[in-house]
């Protein structure tokens, strides 16, 4: 749908529906690496404590952060997809990008020297794909509109904590 | 090498704090697998020769972690955790949910090889290559949501120093006991998350004995190449499709069962199994879907179905209690066999046994029992520590749950499971109590009665199991049937969840694994050789048994007396199993395995297989 017609997209997100299954984990790994690896993935699944899963990924904060602070220019904003573009070639992975993310949500890549992010897989993400599947529904697709999606850019602390209260109740947070 | 395995085991040795890679040989790994299969396999080639003479609780047992090829490719990640059971003397393969597997696959390893014990508390912490023996002194005790909590804090903090430039970690996955593993409790479990539970075989006693807190491994690699990577990819949608399509599991997890089994097929342990019928319509699922699960779908790695459920009492004196589902074999073995038929009740009681470290169907089971002895004035006030142990009463089990767990007065005796307490209790009160536990070879009987015939049909379904009473493994004919226990060895071998199986050819587990190992492999290749020497020499171990008991097939190889009571209430009231019958059908059941009439596995049986080593042991038995 969107990859056809080239409009930049979003991945909306409820974190507090997944179910801590990983398939996005999976799907983004078999995508881009060609292999199941979790860690590898661009999209994580945190669990902080037990039953607050959630998704970690790049929001696609409307004035980049990352892509200003990277050194060497390896960063680049596809203009169609609205994906930010690591040039694996010209990263150094200096961990630049992640000091300057409000929500340290890139991370390296466990055996290359590079930084991961999400692609948005060219504008038909795999991850939302399983998600819809599963009929979890914590994942889905919609054009990008002009909203503060840095609101989302969170660590993964500050959404277990807040996760944790929503779900555990008052004294959710002391799991964390 | 075999595709699918990482390649090597870790053992480590906690009284000689060393540690080392070991590998299997591929005729090894072709023959057992993994899990539960080649936990059978080592512990007989290590421990075999003087089997009867090791302790379970004693440094010469080895405490496995095993996954298996199909950990992490077959959707819903296990791992399986094993060694010489302090519940049966015997070889249980007990898994459970979770991350554990998959991490430790990513990390290198297929499984973990833990032997000696720990002078003090430790855990160990793996990454990658890296392991390290660490001190737990200021983890011990601590309950299971304190434990997680703190050890996930620690280990990302150790990994954030080590690796400042990765970026945020993603915790580690934790395997742990809790209190009632410390103190060798025989009815408690290993744990992951909160309340995912190694259960079956008392496996937290042994890590316990060994002064081993928990592990926790973060693995950076990918999971091992397979042989058919695009095969892979189309068997986990086969397998996620089937799954999808059921409502059922997918909504309400095995907790719909908590009425239904009561009500339908009478087969729910109700007040120690005086009954297994009940018609409470409080204890509904549509109960605990409306007042306390928060999420209704919650699953672990890869799975589609998700058939846990996350609960949280909101209101009431148990306000702020959270447990996982819970699921049917805690509803009933903390619920209805407790007389309690309340969601929040039954959470709250879950959530009890998790934070102590306890498997909830163990104890759940040794409960029920003492409050039976106290109904019929065999226990008194006195002997429960003041603790008056009335059916329904949530916060005096509660009580005495703790009282097991850190084996305190009675909680000494009940800590050594059902089966020992009743001989312990007999003798102190002089009386034969043993017609009130409701236990196979020490083992516990899971919440699925036999009586009405309905829900678990075979009457010797547990007499003949080498897992005892364990609910997910049991004897059944023909043995390829997919409820058999030579059936169900082949999940827990290839170690991943058998309910994302429900409801699809029973093909599609040797199509993955060939998927995934390059071996052809057919059911009836399985049956008939690999899971015939992991049965046998799973009972060669139950039957040599241990220092402190031994079984006697012609005596153990029974239901419980209860199940020769007649059910006296519901749908089949008065319904009787005759011990007749189950004779009959055992030593038919014997004649399919090969065993002799008095249930020793048959010299010739033995040879066939390849097992001569094990035909000589029981020598001494025939």
């Amino acid at each position: 749908m969107a990859s056809e017609e080239k409009t930049s997209i979003w991945i909306a997100r409820d974190l507090s529906k997944c179910s801590g299954c990983r398939k996005c984990e999976i799907a983004c790994s078999l995508f881009h690496e060609k292999r199941i690896w979790p860690e590898a993935s661009r999209i994580r699944v945190f669990m902080l404590a037990p039953g607050i899963e959630f998704p970690h990924f790049c929001v696609q904060c409307e004035d980049y952060p990352c892509v200003q602070a990277c050194p060497v220019n390896a960063l680049s904003v596809n203009k169609e997809t609205g994906a930010v573009i690591v040039d694996s070639s010209a990263c150094i992975g200096c961990g630049k990008c992640i000091e300057a993310c409000p929500g340290r949500i890139p991370h390296m890549h466990p055996v290359e020297n590079k930084v991961l992010i999400c692609d948005l897989c060219g504008g038909d993400p795999q991850c939302v794909k399983v998600c819809q599947e599963g009929l979890w529904n914590v994942l889905w697709v919609v054009p990008r509109g002009n909203y503060s999606y840095k609101l989302y850019a969170r660590t993964p602390e500050e959404i277990a904590r807040d996760l944790a209260v929503k779900i555990f109740g008052e004294e959710g947070e002391r799991y964390v | 090498m075999i595709r699918g395995y990482a390649g090597k085991f870790l053992e480590v040795d906690l009284s000689a704090k060393s540690f080392k890679g070991v590998g299997f040989s591929d005729k090894v790994l072709r023959d057992y697998v993994g899990g539960r299969g080649l936990a059978a396999k080592i512990l007989w080639d290590r421990l075999g020769s003087r089997w009867e003479t090791v302790d379970p609780l004693g440094p010469e047992n080895l405490l496995l972690f095993l996954t298996g090829p199909l950990t992490g490719f077959f959707p819903g990640g296990r791992i399986c955790v094993s060694g010489k059971s302090p519940q049966s003397n015997g070889v249980v393969g007990s898994t459970v949910g979770g991350e554990f597997g998959v991490e430790l696959k990513c990390a290198g390893y297929d499984g973990i090889i833990v032997a000696g014990e720990a002078e003090k508390p430790v855990y160990l912490f793996i990454k990658d290559s890296d392991v390290e023996i660490r001190s737990a002194s200021h983890i011990w005790s601590l309950d299971a949501k304190q434990t997680v909590a703190a050890l996930t804090r620690e280990c990302r903090e150790l990994l954030r120093a080590r690796y400042p430039q990765k970026g945020e970690w993603k915790e580690p996955s934790i395997l742990y006991i809790g209190p009632a593993g410390e103190n060798k409790v025989r009815t408690a479990a290993v744990a992951a998350k909160w309340s995912h539970a190694a259960g079956y075989g008392g496996y937290g006693a042994v890590m316990g004995s060994k002064r081993l807190k928990a592990i926790a491994v973060k693995g950076t690699g990918p999971l091992p190449e397979v042989a058919d990577l695009e095969g892979v990819k189309a068997l986990m949608q086969e397998v996620c499709n089937n799954a999808y399509e059921s409502e059922l599991w997918r909504r309400w997890g095995t907790g719909a069962s908590g009425y239904e089994v009561g009500a339908k097929t009478s087969s729910e342990p109700v007040r120690n199994w005086q009954e297994e019928w009940h018609d409470e319509k409080s204890f509904g699922v549509n109960e605990f879907e409306n007042r306390v699960w928060v999420k209704q779908y919650w699953g672990d790695f890869g799975c589609p179905t998700t058939c846990l459920k996350l609960a949280v009492v909101r209101a009431g004196k148990f306000k702020g209690a959270i447990t996982d589902n819970p699921d049917y074999e805690l509803q009933a073995y903390v619920g209805t066999n407790l007389g309690i038929f309340t969601p929040e009740d039954n959470v709250y009681m879950a959530s009890v046994i998790d934070d102590l470290g306890l498997c909830g169907i163990q104890t759940g089971n040794v409960l029920g029992f003492a409050a039976e002895l106290f109904q019929r004035g065999m226990l008194t006030k006195e002997d429960l520590d003041g603790i008056e142990l009335n059916w329904g009463d949530t916060e005096a089990f509660a009580k005495l749950a703790k009282k097991i767990a850190y084996r305190e007065g009675i909680g000494n005796i009940l800590a050594e499971g059902t089966y020992r307490a009743a001989l312990k209790i007999g003798e102190m009160k002089g009386v034969d109590v043993m017609p009130y536990a409701v236990q196979v070879k020490g083992i516990g009987v899971g919440a699925h009665g036999i009586r009405s015939e309905k829900d678990y049909p075979e009457i010797y379904s547990y007499a003949c199991s080498v897992q005892g009473g364990d609910h997910t493994s049991v004897a059944c004919m023909p043995l390829d049937d997919f409820r058999s226990e030579l059936m169900m060895a082949f999940h827990d071998s290839g170690v991943y969840c058998y309910f994302n199986v429900f409801g699809l050819s029973r093909t599609v587990v040797f199509n993955f694994y060939k998927a995934v190992t390059g071996i052809e492999l057919t059911k009836e290749d399985w049956v008939a050789t690999k899971a015939m020497k992991i049965i046998q020499l799973q009972r060669a171990m139950l039957l040599l048994g241990g220092p402190d008991l031994r079984w006697n097939p012609e005596i153990h190889d029974d239901n419980p007396p209860r199940f020769y009571e007649p059910l006296p209430s519901g749908p089949y009231k008065g319904k009787v199993i005759e011990k007749t019958r189950v004779d009959e059908e055992k030593h038919r059941y014997y004649e399919l395995v090969g065993w002799d009439e008095r249930g020793i596995p048959k010299s010739e049986t033995l040879r066939k297989l390849g097992l001569e080593d094990v035909d000589r042991a029981l020598e001494k038995l025939r």
